[in-house]
């Protein structure tokens, strides 16, 4: 058991912070120290990615294969904690502003978090359930945090019963799962599939497939994305848009090598479907979109579009593909959040996308930063976001599905239409145009820049992740 | 006498939840969901399982079932309206129940168990002990994990209903215990000298 316990030390030394700092919080009832327990809530995240990061080697198995800590959960890991923290980070003004900054928001996003851990390291069907539960029930909460606007409780609500849906599904899935296999760990379920497929396994692997296709909003399990992204408060949509997307695309991957290796064929063409239609409702939704917010709704659909190509290719090469367009998609994610965070006019945050004509007039460098954001987003060539989406499509075209990869490029091209709108109004919009004023943060302004460098910097090396995301897209599928 | 029992149980489980749907009262179906709960209970007894029934009998039928029939009392609504309303999509209701029907029985009809499964299957019920017993052991040690990560489960709940919907009210009159025990005579009473015919 202490061996155990020492293998998931970095979840447990997160969720007790949490308890302590919630218990710190409750006997003080004071929400001033919310902020001071928020940067600290980020300092403990960006620990332990370090620690995780820097020091975790080979892989670790404990609670009978219920939890591994292999590379590959460490990568993601570490992915997950980063963005937490950032978005933590960006979040402290907007939420003090708007007088939302409870203590309970540090805490349960820490909470979510430990969730999200346990997703990555999920090594039995029980342990992926529990995480997945910690960590969306954290996230309806979040979503509804702004309790007087209708809108704020219609997101928390629609994310709620759409995700309680979801989450039956994949319960039907497991249960069939566990009948057929006759175990709920996936190194059972693996020798149980190898040796014979029956038809009730793979009924189960469709709805396990469903259930997890919602998390990651992948169409034809979109739907609940824009209006929870719209409605919720910014620093958490920045939030459901990296952390919790990272975790669920792990876990997919996960589950589909670890638990249905030997079934690759048969969830190929599940991932290349949803694959396709997400890119292309990605690319088609988002043109009408005015609502910046909901725009980045469609967008995160199209960009998980991507990320499944590298999946639907089962092969090492496709994990590693879908492990680096998740670290850059995160990134440019945060830089991209920081620069909504920062749209307001006379004090009051604007949304819409009309407000930011001819903003290169007022603010040069934020519009250049969000130029090369939104350049990188739609994959334009000298720009990291390029290389994630060439990453994928050439481990969708090496792993035999070329014609996925020539749709991809092709949804590549529509959906560039919407990013390139924003830029054509940042330079060349109307003048008329009352537009934004005000959003001084050097806090923002230094996420949005650092992002944009890295958009432009890594191309060079992309700073290791590559290499670092080879060797663990590897150890997942030995 | 086992077989007996078992119908006896089975029989008043099933016409339970028959009246449970069907009652016109809402009152009367809890109280008939309470027998099925019972019967239920009658059953796990029956399995060799009695710590299971025990958990049915006092957390279904004692927390859960008092619950129901508080919310049923408090709450002013017509369910026969309700049910008018349920009515009109009874044909789509059926539709989905032959559905899943269906589906049973494909699932039912291609069951074959797995060579490889029966062998993965865990032995877990250990002869030598008493079933709470080994329940406990597999609750508290192989699940450990699980158990705590449930309990975090309920504790992020429990933070959220009071994230959503505590109010602090500034002008809400609260006990104050210190208050109340430094009260002495000295403080609490005046005398006054209340001249006749006017007040104070």
């Amino acid at each position: 058991m202490s061996a155990d316990l020492i293998i998931i030390l970095p979840e447990l030394l997160l969720s007790l912070f949490a308890l302590l700092s919630l218990l710190f919080a409750v006997y003080t009832s004071k929400d001033g120290i919310a902020s001071a327990m928020l940067w600290l809530t980020s300092a403990v995240l960006i620990i332990l990615a370090c620690w995780i990061g820097l020091t975790g080697t080979g892989t670790n198995i404990a609670f009978d294969g219920m939890f591994i800590d292999d590379g590959f959960s460490r990568f993601a890991k570490v992915a997950i904690l980063l963005a937490a923290a950032a978005i933590l980070a960006m979040g402290e003004a907007y939420m003090t502003a708007k007088g939302l900054l409870r203590f309970e928001y540090p805490v349960l996003v820490a909470l979510s978090v430990v969730g999200m851990m346990m997703m990555v390291s999920a090594g039995d069907l029980m342990a992926l359930y529990m995480g997945l539960e910690l960590q969306s029930l954290a996230l309806y909460v979040i979503a509804a945090l702004r309790r007087d606007s209708i809108k704020s409780t219609e997101a928390g609500l629609k994310y709620f019963v759409l995700g309680a849906l979801s989450s039956g599904m994949l319960l039907y899935g497991a249960s069939l799962v566990y009948g057929y296999a006759g175990t709920t760990v996936f190194s059972g379920i693996v020798q149980v599939a190898n040796h014979d497929i029956s038809m009730g396994l793979l009924f189960g692997l469709v709805f396990l497939m469903a259930g997890l296709a919602f998390k990651i909003s992948a169409v034809p399990f979109h739907m609940w994305t824009p209006d929870v992204y719209e409605g919720s408060p910014t620093p958490v949509t920045a939030f459901f848009a990296t952390a919790p997307k990272v975790a669920a695309m792990a876990l997919f991957a996960r589950v589909l090598h670890d638990a249905f290796g030997a079934a690759t064929a048969d969830w190929r063409q599940i991932m290349a479907l949803l694959s396709i239609l997400s890119m292309f409702l990605g690319a088609f939704a988002a043109i009408g979109q005015t609502n910046i917010k909901r725009l980045m709704a469609y967008s995160s659909i199209a960009h998980m579009g991507y990320a499944l190509m590298g999946l639907a290719a089962g092969t090492v090469l496709g994990v590693q593909a879908m492990l680096v367009y998740m670290a850059i998609y995160v990134t440019m994610n945060v830089g991209t959040f920081a620069f909504i965070l920062m749209m307001e006019k006379d004090g009051q945050p604007v949304v819409n996308i009309e407000s930011l004509s001819m903003y290169s007039r007022r603010e040069p460098g934020k519009a250049l930063a969000m130029l090369v954001l939104l350049f990188s987003m739609a994959g334009v060539p000298p720009m990291l976001g390029f290389f994630g989406k060439f990453y994928v499509l050439k481990a969708a075209f090496e792993g035999g599905l070329a014609w996925l990869a020539v749709a991809g490029a092709v949804a590549s091209v529509i959906g560039a239409y919407y990013y390139l709108r924003i830029v054509y109004l940042m330079y060349f919009g109307d003048p008329a145009e009352e537009g934004l004023n005000g959003g001084q943060s050097p806090v923002l302004w230094m996420f949005l820049i650092g992002s944009a460098i890295i958009m432009l910097a890594g191309v060079v090396n992309m700073f290791g992740v590559d290499a670092a995301a080879a060797s663990a897209a590897a150890t997942l599928l030995d | 006498m086992a077989i007996i029992a078992f119908y006896l149980f089975a029989i008043s489980l099933i016409a339970g939840g028959l009246l449970t749907v069907i009652s016109r009262s809402p009152v009367h179906s809890v109280l008939w969901l309470i027998l099925s709960f019972l019967s239920a209970a009658g059953l796990f007894v029956l399995l060799g399982a009695e710590f299971v029934a025990m958990l049915l009998v006092i957390v279904y039928v004692g927390a859960v079932a008092v619950l129901f029939l508080f919310v049923v009392m408090m709450l002013d609504v017509d369910f026969a309206e309700l049910k008018a309303e349920m009515a009109k999509y009874m044909p789509l209701a059926l539709l989905i129940g032959l559905v899943i029907l269906m589906q049973f029985i494909i699932v039912f009809g291609a069951w074959e168990i797995n060579p490889a499964a029966e062998f993965l299957r865990a032995q877990i019920v250990p002869l030598d002990r008493h079933n709470t017993e080994a329940l406990g052991l597999i609750l508290y040690d192989q699940y450990f994990l699980l158990f705590q990560l449930a309990g975090l489960i309920l504790l992020v709940a429990m933070i959220g209903a009071i994230v959503l919907t505590l109010r602090h009210r500034p002008n809400v009159k609260r006990q104050d215990v210190v208050a109340q025990m430094m009260r002495d005579p000295a403080k609490a009473v005046e005398l006054l000298d209340v001249k006749p015919g006017q007040g104070l």
